[in-house]
């Protein structure tokens, strides 16, 4: 086994070696290095065919059209081309916008810019595990709503929202709704001749693929239409301007097709990685599981673990890669707005750390995890005050702390 | 976070061997133990600080110390590092120990400089415990 074990999938994953080798051909003299754009000789209409082949390829794991592929630097600007470019081009309909307080920040930022601009938006509670129910939704509709955006798996926690009857009620209303998959791919299946969903984000690099390309998935029928955050070219029908990346494509296109052929069995095998994950760690006292366990996607665990703080568990994990929501591991010193939005409580947020498992785990990095994590909450419990206070029966809520 | 070498060493010495490290408590009610305690839950960090004094000449002499750091690595290593400077100092001296010598001894980055002001809180106030006391 190597060390450190990387456990933090959620975050970017490797590039698979199958994708490196399609990638290399699509660089140097020797390989596909062509224009896509170039129209007038051989190395244009091969490098082409390379991209449109990636096309197919995305737009069949997510059964679609492939002329509703259009392709971005990744799942950021997928993001803000549907939010901005929705928002401006249909600002005569309205001005409404509804989205929820657990997005990820491409999301939130882009929401927050357009309200700079005069735009109204409602930032939607989830319920305690982190889901947006149609129904809080649909509350909120008015006749000024424009565009209704929500991610699909939390990047957090994992859970799933059901943007099959969200997507219900915004086409009835004809409200454009868009989500943002980028951590779907190759977890969950997607069926967007059967969703009905207008714009949907897609990321590379959460998919074995490379980073710095994505990809935004444009419904045509319904048609939905943009206006371009990005000018020059008129490439990807005048949406998205700049020569296209051969290689980053011809890469997210390989990976999305290893999702394609093989999810069935990576979820399977993930998942019993992940249970076994957590039975290990459920009997730990004062552990809690963040978001829902069964409408979670396959290799998400958040976990608090009261009153140790989530960067010190870090630190004494040193050979494991985790991510936490703790306040010190973020450059704001502020504890994660996801889990504070499913109504933790600020010492819970802080203890938090999420594990994500991914193509390359192994049962034994499992097993090795576990016996350090266990070893770690008992020696940081060891020298918590707050643990002593517990387990003197002292209940914190009703001591007047100091704010620091 | 890029930590020092010196944080590093001193959170991991300190948890894998609390004993050696001061890591424990006393009995806040004892004549002789001043209990200082800073920090929040909610704000990721929690300091309990314990000095054991005895009277020698005309001034009073920490003889031993004992704490237990709720926070991030930096908070750990910190009061760690304090318990160090503390022991065989009068109050005298322990009252002028600045932040900035614990911060300087750690290495600590400047986002982690809070946790070095909390330790120095916490001796403010097991030192104006304890002097309620006598």
């Amino acid at each position: 086994m190597k060390l450190p074990i990387y456990l933090d999938y959620a975050s970017t994953t490797p590039v698979d070696p199958r994708v490196l080798e399609v990638m290399k051909n699509h660089l140097s003299v020797e390989g596909n290095f062509g224009n896509p754009a170039s129209r007038s000789h051989s190395f244009g209409w091969k490098a082409e065919e390379a991209v449109e082949d990636a096309r197919f390829k995305v737009a069949s794991l997510v059964n679609c059209d492939t002329r509703e592929i259009i392709w971005t630097s990744g799942a950021t600007e997928a993001d803000n081309l549907a939010i901005k470019g929705v928002a401006k081009f249909y600002k005569s309909k309205g001005n409404h916008i509804i989205t929820s307080k657990i997005e990820h920040k491409a999301v939130l930022d882009s929401c927050r810019q357009l309200e700079r601009e005069g735009f109204e938006v409602t930032y939607l509670d989830p319920d305690e595990n982190g889901l947006i129910s149609p129904d809080t939704v649909k509350k909120v509709i008015t006749d000024r709503t424009i565009l209704v955006s929500l991610m699909h798996i939390n990047n957090e926690i994992g859970v799933i929202n059901d943007i099959k009857s969200i997507g219900e009620i915004t086409r009835e209303k004809g409200i454009i709704f868009h989500v943002d998959a980028a951590q779907s791919t190759g977890k969950v299946k997607i069926d967007l001749a059967d969703l009905k969903v207008d714009l949907m984000s897609f990321s590379a690099h959460k998919t074995y693929g490379p980073k710095g390309i994505g990809a935004l998935y444009v419904s045509r029928k319904p048609r939905v239409r943009l206006e371009a955050q990005i000018h020059g070219g008129g490439h990807e029908r005048g949406m998205r301007s700049g020569t296209l990346p051969t290689h980053q494509i011809v890469g997210m296109g390989e990976a999305f097709h290893i999702a394609n052929q093989e999810m069935e069995l990576e979820v399977e095998r993930i998942k019993g990685l992940r249970d076994k994950f957590w039975n290990g760690l459920k009997d730990i006292e004062e552990v809690y599981l963040n978001g829902d366990l069964e409408q979670r996607a396959a290799g998400f665990l958040n976990v608090s673990f009261n009153y140790i703080e989530g960067e010190s568990l870090i630190m004494a994990l040193k050979d494991i890669a985790v991510s936490s929501g703790s306040a010190c591991t973020s450059a704001s010193l502020e504890p994660s707005y996801v889990l504070r939005a499913l109504g933790l409580k600020d010492e819970l947020a802080h203890s938090s750390i999420r594990f994500a498992v991914g193509r390359f785990t192994t049962d034994e990095e499992i097993d090795h995890t576990l016996d350090l994590v266990r070893d770690s909450v008992e020696k940081l419990r060891e020298i918590s005050p707050l643990w002593d206070m517990y387990k003197d029966g002292i209940d914190m809520d009703s001591i007047e702390w100091a704010a620091n | 976070m890029a930590y020092s070498k010196k944080v590093i060493d001193k959170f991991e010495n300190t948890i894998n061997e609390p004993h050696k490290h001061s890591v424990g408590r006393w009995d806040p009610k004892e004549e002789d133990v001043g209990t200082g305690m800073v920090g929040a839950p909610a704000c990721g960090d929690v300091m309990r600080l314990q000095i054991k004094c005895k009277e020698r000449g005309n001034s009073h002499v920490i003889e031993d110390v004992k704490f237990k750091t709720y926070g991030c690595g930096s908070a750990i290593a910190s009061s760690s590092e304090l318990v160090d400077m503390l022991k065989g100092k009068t109050l005298e001296e322990a009252k002028v120990i600045k932040n900035s010598e614990i911060a300087e001894a750690l290495d600590l980055p400047p986002i982690k400089i809070h946790c070095s002001v909390l330790a120095e809180d916490s001796i403010r106030q097991a030192i104006e415990d304890y002097e309620s006391k006598i």
